[in-house]
């Protein structure tokens, strides 16, 4: 007689995010870039251009402007999609897949990983934004608004190298999702507000979703609750995870499909 | 659907584009039987081993296991197999022991019940506190019996084993063959396996199906197999064999088949023994001397060479690469 027995979707989920959780510690050479990257730009963007915009416009807060862009930073293009690779090619996945293991929860389970681990960079960045003097207008809710818009965002542009993961089953194709990274952070209000910009960049910002993400939490640190921005900043997020999502969760079926 | 049946097919195909990796095979398989797949590197076996544990679904036929479609009821078969696929692929980022763990949940195992069956297939791998080294330090044959342990600890009424000990040292690989029998004498796990080793076959499996291109040739208990080629067989090297020489040896009394392969060739007969002398004399009379003979019973190659054609005879090296 078998000990099998069939599992619910949540005690799957739980199971695999559990592993993608357990196995975070044990790479540094993930951890490393993702928390050192975005603190190397905070300080680069603020040291060269603090005294310029402060200087021009008085009383303007560069370093409370340029942390969103710092969370950004770092929680954008963070997944756990190199490990899906890596079960793919060892064949890993296969074992999984011969288990009554839900299907979904092979998938939304490393994106719980995922959460967890974009929401702690997060809070990090956050506080060494509080340690450089940023201070919320909407107080200790509005900072937890923040973190969970920002790590919102994380998860939903991990659609992007998780898709390709699934697509390729080739690391350097996933490697290669951090080019899309590049269009969506810059091509942005990163610097400059959006209506202090002008030309073409002004033109793509507008239908950029990171600009409305920018909107929103600086909204957060600059203006208190303010229910517009939040909400195009949070639309924004959920247009750019719909459209990953159902691309990253399609590429799943796609791969564990046995025709 | 017979319930003594645990593995059936009917005319189970697959393709990939033009090419027909299993063409057609057909199999009944009793619960509790140990089923040989006998065959060389890309004869079809691990594609036939795909489609019955749901990885990969048919292109024609059908196909149940445990009493289930593989097709349209992938999901109660796969709570019923256990599998160990041809490369040990394990999570090289976590221990051995959370690998165990994380197995046994997918199956659904929690808690005591989980502990204890985790501890049980430890001991039988024989891996010691390396269990709680993380997977990416084991060796080749380290790996292999953890991913072995992980397709037997939920007790799979149905257990696929793709080449289980292709790369193993011979102890290793003779205490798989030990712990394969225990299952299947101790637990009643049918047990399907594939393997290109005809010892593995021979020792472990109660039937042997031999699949070349896609095709099962032949099918039987080792014995029943061997017995088809003949009781004895005569081999003998000479420098070379002319066209009548087969011929002549055919009219020897007590032959049966005579196949040629170069140099050498193969009689099989009733009596080996008796026909030696016959055999040797016809030889010197035909200018031919033997160089070298040999007389032994049939092996399963001998069956495959027979069926097929070609000799299946795996060395090491050749199986640690496969």
């Amino acid at each position: 007689m078998s000990l099998a027995r069939p599992s619910g979707f949540a005690a799957d989920l739980f199971t695999v995010a559990r592993r993608a959780l357990r196995s975070l510690p044990r790479e540094p050479e993930f951890l490393i870039p993702a928390l050192s990257i975005p603190m190397f730009f905070y300080a680069v963007n603020i040291g060269a251009l603090q005294d310029v915009v402060e200087g021009t416009n008085p009383g303007f807060d560069f370093k409370a402007f340029q942390l969103p862009v710092a969370i950004v930073f770092a929680v954008t293009g963070v997944s756990r999609a190199n490990v899906i690779v890596t079960d793919i090619q060892s064949g890993y996945l296969d074992k999984m897949l011969v288990t009554p293991v839900k299907r979904a929860a092979l998938l939304l389970g490393m994106m719980v990983a995922d959460f967890v681990l974009v929401f702690s960079l997060s809070f990090f960045v956050m506080i060494v934004g509080l340690i450089v003097g940023v201070r919320f207008e909407s107080g200790l809710f509005g900072m937890l608004a923040f973190l969970l818009i920002s790590a919102a965002w994380g998860l939903a542009f991990t659609g992007f190298p998780y898709t390709i993961a699934l697509r390729t089953g080739n690391p350097a194709a996933v490697n290669s999702a951090f080019l899309i990274f590049f269009p969506f952070v810059f091509l942005t209000s990163s610097f400059v507000p959006l209506e202090a910009m002008t030309g073409w960049l002004a033109a793509v910002a507008v239908w950029n979703p990171v600009t409305y993400l920018f909107g929103g939490l600086r909204s957060l640190i600059f203006d208190g609750w303010n229910g517009a921005e939040l909400l195009k900043g949070i639309a924004a997020v959920a247009g750019v995870g719909a459209l990953t999502f159902s691309a990253a969760f399609k590429a799943l079926a796609h791969r564990v499909a046995s025709g | 659907m017979d319930s003594s049946i645990a593995i059936s097919a009917s005319g189970l195909v697959r393709t990939f584009g033009g090419n027909r990796a299993v063409d057609g095979i057909d199999l009944s398989i009793a619960r509790g039987e140990i089923y040989g797949f006998l065959g060389p590197n890309g004869a079809g076996k691990s594609t036939a081993v795909r489609m019955l544990c749901t990885l990969l679904g048919p292109t024609g036929g059908s196909a149940s296991v445990a009493g289930f479609d593989v097709a349209t009821q992938a999901a109660e078969v796969r709570l019923r197999i256990g599998v160990a696929l041809q490369e040990a692929s394990l999570d090289e980022k976590q221990t051995g022991r959370e690998v165990l763990a994380l197995q046994g949940r997918m199956y659904g195992m929690r808690g005591p019940v989980l502990a204890k069956r985790i501890d049980e297939v430890i001991s039988f791998i024989d891996i010691g506190a390396a269990i709680d080294d993380f997977v990416g330090t084991y060796s080749g044959g380290m790996k292999r019996r953890v991913d072995l342990a992980t397709a037997l600890l939920h007790e799979p009424e149905v257990l696929f084993l793709d080449e289980p000990t292709t790369g193993l040292d011979p102890a290793s690989r003779a205490k798989v063959w030990e712990e394969v029998g225990r299952l299947n004498r101790d637990l009643g796990i049918t047990i399907f396996l594939t393997t290109q080793y005809l010892e593995e076959a021979d020792v472990l499996a109660g039937r042997v199906g031999i699949i070349s291109a896609g095709k099962i040739v032949a099918e039987g208990t080792p014995a029943e197999l061997k017995k088809s080629v003949g009781a004895d067989l005569v081999i003998v090297e000479v420098a070379d064999v002319p066209e009548a020489l087969p011929e002549r040896i055919r009219s020897i009394g007590g032959v049966g088949e005579v196949a040629v392969r170069g140099n050498e060739i193969t009689v099989s007969a009733v009596n080996g023994a008796a026909l030696v002398n016959d055999l040797v004399v016809l030889l010197n009379s035909a200018g031919r001397p033997a160089q070298l003979l040999t007389l032994r019973t049939p092996t399963l190659d001998d069956v495959f060479l027979q069926v097929t054609g070609e000799h299946l005879e795996v060395s090491e090296s050749q199986g640690e690469a496969a």
